[in-house]
């Protein structure tokens, strides 16, 4: 009964024997042992369990891991590189963009998506690129304020001194 | 939420994918993006025994216009079409649509063609393509037929594929200089199915007449519904305000919605009234060369 998968996630292969209904995110979590990736809803609500497949930002509960068999995916733990914190994890961290943290990697992972297609978003595009990412801490004020930081930051312009977070 | 066991086939041809489908009959389903099916898997009101998976076919990914008609992949994922320079320029009746379907996650994955098959009356595709007179292509072992979109939805989850036919292709009347749409869903939050929705096609003639016109209405009946005699309303005739309100109304008498947790009937077919003779407005003011 067991398919055959081979799946690049952040930049290693992994190759192992699943179930066709096993899910990507319980794949993920359960036989590559990445936990970094959150279950919340588990009904394709709420986008704690984003990831990024072949670079577009999909909800890991609601795929089997046969259909990302081939394919690339980035998780959470492929934002921070030799130990340097990704600009966006540092956004999260300086602008207080979280506080239960759970559905922090979704939304960094959202973000990330974003911040590719889009460099330079508006307030209004990055609360409608995150619309499918759900948290029922912060407000999301300071979610946005540490995208529009890390966007800055990754265009190489800080933001302006004494600006309000 | 686990889902019960299935076979999983991932073919690279549409004839393989159609001679699994004669195999396994009833007790196959396809996938597409699977955002609808996987949810329904996991809940076990799905469970089907075999999954045969079109993402490894080539070709059923585009959208161009050939022929008189916007052509479209069923593979082609509802963000394709909310960032594609053809349906931005020429579709606004699409481009509104594809934006306000689920959120862009789901967007990411979900199929425009999975969405129709699926025939889910709170699909926005549904009404939106009823609109915009749009036929499907369906590939079986004979080959391929074209359904228009108005014989497709047999009943709520139900469409007139044979159980060994795939939906290939979405097919629409090709946009003219006075050719205008609008799609406007009223819902709770973002993500959510609709309360309502609403789409509306139109192309006026040169006196500004309306010469052909298309409304559909989303989740107010068992099927995605296409508001027949609304249309009879404006057929040949200037959309003025008392005609659109005339159109408006009649519509909303056309809807058949039900009483549950998103409003009673009664508020649901006021909001029919409301979107329609929103819709229109905005879809005349297009067709005549405003935003």
């Amino acid at each position: 009964m067991g398919n055959r998968v081979k799946i690049t996630i952040n930049g290693s292969v992994h190759e192992a024997e699943v179930e066709p209904r096993l899910l990507l995110v319980h794949f993920l979590r359960e036989v590559v042992g990445l936990t970094g990736t959150h279950i919340g809803c588990d009904t394709t609500n709420c986008g704690a369990c984003t990831v990024l497949l072949d670079g577009r930002a999909v909800k890991s509960c609601t795929m089997f891991a046969v259909q990302a068999d081939g394919r690339t995916v980035m998780t959470v733990e492929g934002l921070a590189q030799n130990g340097q914190l990704h600009p966006i994890q540092e956004g999260f961290h300086q602008k207080h963009g979280l506080q239960c943290g759970f559905c922090t990697p979704g939304m960094m992972i959202t973000a990330f998506a974003l911040l590719q297609r889009v460099p330079n978003p508006t307030e209004e595009q990055i609360r409608w690129g995150i619309s499918g990412n759900l948290c029922r801490c912060t407000g999301y004020v300071n979610i946005v304020a540490a995208i529009k930081d890390a966007a800055d930051k990754m265009r190489g312009t800080p933001a302006p001194a004494g600006e309000r977070s | 939420m686990i889902p019960g066991s299935f076979e999983y086939f991932s073919p690279q041809t549409l004839p393989e994918a159609v001679t699994l489908l004669q195999r396994y009959g009833e007790d196959a389903k396809v996938l597409a993006g699977g955002h609808s099916l996987i949810p329904l898997m996991k809940l076990r009101l799905a469970a089907p025994r075999y999954l045969v998976d079109l993402s490894r076919i080539d070709g059923l990914t585009y959208i161009r216009e050939s022929e008189g008609f916007l052509r479209v992949g069923a593979l082609t994922r509802h963000g394709d079409i909310e960032t594609s320079d053809v349906i931005r320029s020429g579709y606004p009746l699409l481009a509104d649509a594809a934006r306000v379907i689920a959120d862009p996650l789901v967007r990411n994955m979900g199929t425009v063609g999975g969405s129709l098959a699926h025939a889910d009356p709170a699909g926005d595709w549904g009404a939106a393509l009823l609109a915009a007179g749009a036929h499907v292509v369906a590939t079986g072992p004979r080959g391929g037929r074209t359904i228009p979109l108005d014989e497709f939805f047999v009943g709520t989850f139900t469409t007139a594929l044979q159980p060994d036919e795939i939906l290939t292709e979405i097919g629409i009347p090709q946009s003219q200089k006075n050719s205008g749409g609008a799609y406007l869903k009223l819902e709770r939050k973002v993500g959510d199915f609709a309360i309502a929705a609403v789409g509306v096609g139109l192309l006026l003639s040169s006196t500004g007449a309306c010469e052909q016109v298309g409304i559909g209405l989303c989740n107010v009946g068992p099927t995605s519904l296409r508001a027949g005699q609304a249309e009879q309303v404006l057929r040949g005739k200037k959309p003025d305000d008392a005609t659109i309100a005339r159109a408006a109304e009649t519509a909303a008498t056309e809807s058949d919605p039900a009483d549950d947790l998103r409003g009673p009937a009664d508020y649901k077919r006021d909001m029919v009234r409301v979107l329609t003779a929103r819709a229109l407005r905005l879809a005349v003011g297009r067709a005549k060369g405003g935003a």
